[in-house]
């Protein structure tokens, strides 16, 4: 509603009895978008040449047998060109019922549902609980705010390689439980104790985000609204129920989308914390990097079908979850 | 089981259900529910202090096994790993490598994704929706549907192993997330505005460059802080398209250090806290605008 437009709709509508042709709504529409387009030009060429022309090679390589053996490639001066063949859905087919398909997709299919729905979770919970908690008015409110940021601050790449050395056998985690008279699982060798490692790494990862989006959003909640609550005698966990949760939906349901999309896809926390180990604990995006990087030859094909169920299950997901933010929203409104 | 972390869930969840007192000034807790408060504040920050001071301590021990027998460390602290990593390897190759990388996605992102913010905030325009759309669904593309495709289309334009080609794979994902963040702080900032500055005889670029990107630099410095984290240490894309030593990034390089036969975990331990010192001074300096800067993108999406 800038001020672009409303100039441009006063011309528009005073011509509007005249039915214009097409030519003519789009010379219009021209006339009145362009700030508009020229602005969005930029990221519309981005998004069409760096991701829109790879996905639709990614997807046509889903319908072909592509491996690193017979795709174009050079060796010394000798140009190889492609040879291979389009075989339809057989790798969708292959990957979801072939044989052995429990070990290869479905097993990580249900460990990637389980990371997912765990991490988001624990991260919603504790970042809210911290949330809550530095919303309050306490003594030392922002070193602590500072302290509990660090995970964010420093990269991935430097923490998970930090926790792979406690967690590692005879590493400092093991120690104190040994102390604590507790057993010691191998972290990154036995595969329930790896996959609770990596829970608990990416949680340790994840809760900073969470907890510094919903305390913005805590602070978005006018005063008032407790003050009324406190006079009307309402207890501490009902302002808690009836005006925090409801006044942090908006920032909620964002903060619970992204949460649920990152870590879905999340890849460095696995790789970095088990390398090429720990087949059980891969998920799905990480078992799909390794089909095509990780072993010869490389099976392009079906590493790019794996990535295009990924993102299917994730459109999916997120098109029920928006209709049920605006069924809800509609419910509460 | 994470127990470490699921312990301060429950006390932080049940805090603000502590019984309350019967008078007291708003906005006051009773002294039983501050004291349990600090407490698990105090807690949940040692948590996450831990790992980064750990790995700073480690860094410290000389020989590649002292992670084991951290005791052991306290009689013999020393620089020297990182004056073997400074001195002796490729150290600065990398770190340049990294800094150049990011900072120009960093730079290119957030100038490209600040218009486009812009325009989704303040103009109705058909298309709209689904510009938004694929900002969002651009989120989710697992690495794996689009590094085979890049990698073949970046081998055909012969920019594997390049800057340049690294720089465009990066600028897939930062792009349109900041568009997205930035769109959310552009709703912040009232209409009117633009309005004035329309009235002033400000066209709408003069109007977005002039009046809202100063209004709106606490989101562009998260947006940059988001995007120059995510890259200055990423591992995925770095260590498939870059494939000579020279052209290493600092995470591709790092690795180097533990090859099959000769984990040098103590040299790995010294070069992961150098790379963290970047990403936490950048990070002092925008820490200030996280709060706002974030919220108002997700809570406008």
């Amino acid at each position: 509603m800038s001020v672009a437009v409303q100039g441009a709709t006063g011309k528009g509508s005073r011509e509007r009895d005249q039915r214009p042709g097409l030519l003519e709504r789009l010379k219009r529409s021209y006339a009145k978008h362009w700030y508009a387009y020229a602005m969005i030009a930029p990221v519309v060429l981005v998004l069409g040449v760096l991701v829109f022309y790879p996905l639709v090679q990614g997807i046509w390589l889903t319908l072909t047998d592509a491996n690193s053996l017979n795709v174009a490639r050079k060796i010394g001066v000798n140009e190889i060109p492609a040879s291979y063949q389009y075989v339809g859905f057989h790798n969708y087919a292959d990957i979801l019922w072939g044989p052995g398909s429990y070990d290869r997709f479905w097993s990580h299919f249900v460990w990637t549902i389980a990371w997912t729905v765990v991490c988001v979770c624990l991260h919603y919970t504790l970042g809210l609980g911290l949330a809550v908690l530095l919303n309050k008015k306490l003594r030392g409110r922002a070193a602590y705010r500072m302290l509990l940021i660090l995970p964010w601050a420093v990269p991935t790449f430097v923490t998970v390689f930090s926790w792979r050395l406690m967690l590692s056998d005879g590493g400092v985690v093991n120690t104190m439980l040994s102390a604590l008279h507790l057993p010691e699982p191998g972290w990154l060798t036995d595969p329930w104790a790896q996959k609770a490692a990596a829970i608990l790494v990416n949680t340790w990862a994840g809760v900073p985000f969470m907890m510094i989006s919903l305390l913005g959003g805590l602070q978005a909640i006018p005063a008032e609204l407790y003050e009324a609550a406190e006079m009307d005698g309402a207890t501490r966990w009902q302002q808690f129920r009836h005006i925090t949760l409801p006044g942090l939906r908006s920032v909620s349901s964002t903060v619970v989308l992204l949460g649920v999309i990152w870590t879905f896809n999340q890849f460095n926390v696995i790789f970095l914390l088990f390398g090429k180990g720990a087949p059980d604990a891969q998920l799905l995006v990480t078992w799909a990097y390794r089909l095509a990087f990780g072993q010869i030859p490389q099976d392009f094909a079906q590493s790019a079908s794996y990535g295009v169920i990924l993102l299917s299950i994730l459109i999916v997901f997120t098109a029920f979850y928006r209709r049920w933010l605006a069924r809800n929203e509609q419910a509460n409104g | 089981m994470s127990t470490t972390t699921e312990r301060p869930a429950a006390a932080a969840t049940a805090a603000p259900g502590a019984r309350p007192a019967k008078f007291r000034p708003r906005g006051e807790s009773s002294p039983l529910s501050k004291a349990l408060s600090h407490g698990v504040l105090i807690l949940a920050s040692l948590i996450a202090l831990f790992p980064v001071g750990w790995i700073l301590f480690v860094s410290l021990g000389p020989d590649k096994t002292d992670y084991l027998h951290p005791g052991e460390i306290f009689g013999k602290l020393t620089l020297s790993n990182y004056q073997h990593v400074l001195a002796d390897t490729d150290f600065f190759t990398w770190f340049g490598n990294a800094l150049l990388v990011s900072g120009i996605t960093t730079v290119f992102g957030v100038l490209l994704a600040a218009t486009t913010g812009y325009a989704v905030s303040r103009m109705k325009f058909p298309g709209h929706k689904p510009l938004m759309w694929s900002l969002l669904v651009t989120q989710m593309f697992p690495i794996a549907v689009l590094i085979v495709p890049m990698y073949t289309m970046l081998s055909e334009l012969g920019l594997l192993d390049s800057y340049t080609g690294l720089i465009l794979v990066y600028s897939t994902t930062t792009v349109p997330y900041c568009a997205w963040l930035l769109k959310g702080y552009f709703d912040t900032i009232p209409v009117e505005i633009d309005e004035a500055g329309r009235v002033d005889g400000l066209s709408p670029f003069g109007t977005f460059w002039r009046l809202v990107l100063p209004l709106a630099r606490p989101g562009l410095a998260v947006a940059a802080f988001y995007s120059f984290l995510t890259y200055w240490a990423e591992v995925p894309f770095a260590s498939t398209f870059m494939l000579s030593s020279d052209k290493y990034t600092l995470a591709v390089g790092l690795q180097s250090f533990v090859s099959e036969h000769d984990a040098q975990w103590n040299l790995m331990a010294a070069t992961a806290v150098l790379i963290a010192i970047p990403s936490a001074a950048f990070f002092y300096l925008v820490q200030r605008h996280l709060v706002t800067g974030l919220t108002a993108g997700a809570s406008k999406s």
